[in-house]
């Protein structure tokens, strides 16, 4: 059905998003390869999460327009729906389902029933390690079992892309090593992952970045490409930096944050 | 062989989520049965609307065997009780006034001579009427009484009365208001707890940060809205029938016709009453402001629907909105079924008017329930 497949997996133009007075995104574009690990980073409230909510039909942009994989997010927010996956900032799993009954609500969300649905759930359980818990109640799961279980019913399709809205936010630092293993490995298999952090040292794992302040981007590039053009030493370095720069510019609006 | 398409229809794996969920809160599952039960009885001991037994004062200043039949005659129709004897009319007056008696009985002294002399002889009967009801039955024991005991002195004088009405009381021949009254409470108790549970239904998930994560998903509308509906359906028969047992049991409800006909009529009255919780739900974005919602949707269903007072009785306006609700189209049916053992005949109207309001409902809901957080 499809020809040839688009090269771009996101690409977002001139996307705005107001709530009353305030601007949370203003002016975003992004254009994001097909197995791309991209990550969003910026200061609290400065746009991420509305950026994404956007992008998955989630909310819809005040101006702009966006397509992923070729797809427009405003006209066909379902054909988006099928080849996206999501995990919200705020954890979203049904607490009173066990692990497992979670990973099958989501399949069937997916259309995957029967055998096909319960090999993909044995799948998922196995791959995650997630085995053990299966009949958990989730509400009752750590933190990082939480985030992946999370992450889990969000690619239980096989998506074609996967947005991660600060998915190792309260994770301890081996359940992080691992997550990200989880992360590289389905980017090897060429889902595109768009992720949000407040994790300097995730950010350096990212292959491109766009920095958010206050709603607009202020700077994209690789790691190694934003270090050398700042002069500075890591990425952290440049977070602060930039919205320093950025406050310096608007300084009115230091109050707020 | 179930096709495809149908099978992976997300609806099976949403009602399979409601179900698990309804079963894990035990809390909720206990109220939805248990409150019903406790509210059937505190309902039907507490709206007794026969007033009987008004505390009463007699004040007989003819003292004469006559005048004592008459009296006699009063007391025994039921409605009254005896309080005690007064000698004049101010104090009974005053007594009437503190509420130590509600009625008071006075048979002048020329009661006795006037029937003698055949003049009609006059006895009065003064009620404390702030309480309508109360008063309704002292003014129709006092008549009855008045003809019961005319009719004997006109027949020891070999004359009989020319006209006789005689009132028989059909479908509830005791005219106990618990027989009205329980069916209705089935239909009161239903809506109630039908729209106030559906009414959280997408509200819940969307304070609980579930419906963000949900609405990701390829989901339809309908089989987000089709899920919310259909295990509470299952409540709602459950709930019917311990009403409906603790109605025979407790206040000896007749079950006059079919209990098939009227299991199969209660599905649409249940459908259109989660609908509109549903649909509720659609339009608030907080649990408080659902549940004053809901509130607000029951009040004229309490009050207008012919549940506590007869809609023949009500202004056109109160008439117009009773017509809007589907528990005023229950009622016949509860009524007719339980009291009046019509068949499916005169049943098709009602369900029908109830099937229509499921399907507006469940449109509506769909209709203004947005995949989107906006
Ligand atoms: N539903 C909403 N209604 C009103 N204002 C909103 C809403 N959602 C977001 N905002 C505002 O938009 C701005 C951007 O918020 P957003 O949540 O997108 O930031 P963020 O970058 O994800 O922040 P964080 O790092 O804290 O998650 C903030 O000022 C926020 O207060
Ligand atoms: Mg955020």
């Amino acid at each position: 059905m499809t020809s040839t497949p688009p090269a771009l997996a996101v690409q977002a133009i001139a996307l705005r998003r107001t709530f009353g007075a305030v601007v949370a995104v203003d002016g975003l574009d992004l254009a994001i390869g097909r197995g791309e690990i991209f990550g969003l980073l910026g200061p609290n409230g400065s746009g991420k999460t509305t950026a994404i909510r956007m992008l998955t039909g989630l909310l819809a942009p005040t101006s702009g327009t966006a397509t992923i994989a070729g797809v427009d997010i405003v006209a066909q927010p379902e054909r988006v729906r099928r080849v996206i996956g999501y995990m919200s900032q705020r954890f979203g799993l049904y607490g009173d389902l066990t692990v497992q009954e979670n990973l099958r609500f989501y399949s069937g969300m997916y259309g995957l029933v029967g055998r096909e649905g319960r090999q993909r759930v044995e799948e998922l359980l196995a791959d995650l390690r997630l085995g053990a818990r299966r009949d958990q109640l989730t509400a009752t799961l750590s933190g990082g079992w939480k985030q992946r279980l999370a992450l889990a019913c969000a690619t239980v399709h096989k998506p074609e892309l996967v947005f991660l809205d600060e998915p190792t936010a309260g994770v301890d630092p081996s359940s992080r090593r691992h997550f990200w293993d989880l992360i590289r490995e389905r980017a090897a298999q060429g889902m595109t992952v768009l992720l949000t952090t407040h994790y300097m040292d995730e950010a350096e794992q990212c292959h491109r970045l766009a920095f958010l302040s206050r709603g607009h981007l202020i700077g994209v590039g690789t790691p190694r490409e934003i270090t050398t053009r700042f002069q500075l030493p890591t990425i952290e370095d440049v977070f602060i930096e930039l919205q320093r720069r950025d406050e310096a510019e608007h300084p009115r609006d230091e109050a707020a944050a | 062989m179930i096709p495809t398409r149908l099978r992976q229809w997300p609806f099976w794996a949403m009602l399979r989520k409601e179900f698990i969920q309804m079963r894990r809160d035990r809390l909720t599952l206990a109220m939805m049965i248990g409150i019903p039960a406790i509210q059937l009885v505190l309902f039907g001991y507490a709206i007794q609307t026969e007033v009987r037994h008004l505390p009463t004062l007699v004040l007989d200043e003819s003292r004469t065997s006559e005048s004592r039949a008459l009296v006699h005659t009063i007391l025994n129709t039921g409605n009254f009780d005896l309080r005690g004897e007064v000698q004049d009319k101010a104090v009974m007056a005053t007594r009437i006034a503190r509420g130590d008696a509600r009625a008071g009985i006075i048979i002048p002294p020329d009661f006795t001579r006037d029937l003698k002399r055949g003049v009609t002889a006059t006895a009065q009967v003064v009620v404390d009427a702030s309480d309508p009801l109360a008063a309704n039955a002292a003014i129709a024991g006092a008549a009855q009484a008045g003809l019961v005991r005319g009719r004997t002195l006109l027949a020891q004088r070999g004359v009989r009365p020319p006209i006789e009405v005689r009132v028989r009381p059909w479908f509830n021949p005791a005219v106990r208001s618990a027989v009205y009254i329980v069916p209705g409470i089935i239909g009161v108790l239903l809506s109630l707890t039908m729209v106030l549970i559906n009414s959280m239904a997408v509200v819940r998930e969307r304070e609980g940060g579930t419906l963000e994560q949900l609405i990701v998903t390829p989901i339809d509308k309908t089989s987000l809205m089709l899920g919310k509906i259909v295990p509470f359906l299952l409540v709602g028969y459950v709930q019917v029938s311990i009403i409906l047992l603790l109605g025979r049991l407790l206040f000896h409800v007749p079950i006059q016709g079919s209990l098939a006909l009227l299991y199969v009529t209660t599905f649409p009255f249940i459908v259109a009453n989660l609908a509109i919780g549903l649909f509720v739900s659609t339009l608030v974005r907080t649990q408080a402001q659902a549940m004053q919602l809901g509130f607000l949707f029951l009040l004229p269903n309490i009050l207008m629907s012919g549940f506590m007072f007869p809609r023949e009785a009500m202004p056109q306006a109160a008439q117009w909105i009773a017509a809007l609700l589907p528990l005023t189209y229950f009622l016949d049916i509860l009524r007719g079924v339980l009291l009046k053992g019509l068949p499916w005949q005169g049943l098709v109207e009602d369900t029908m008017i109830l099937v229509l309001f499921s399907v507006v409902f469940v449109v509506l809901s769909v209709r203004r329930f947005h995949k989107s957080l906006d």
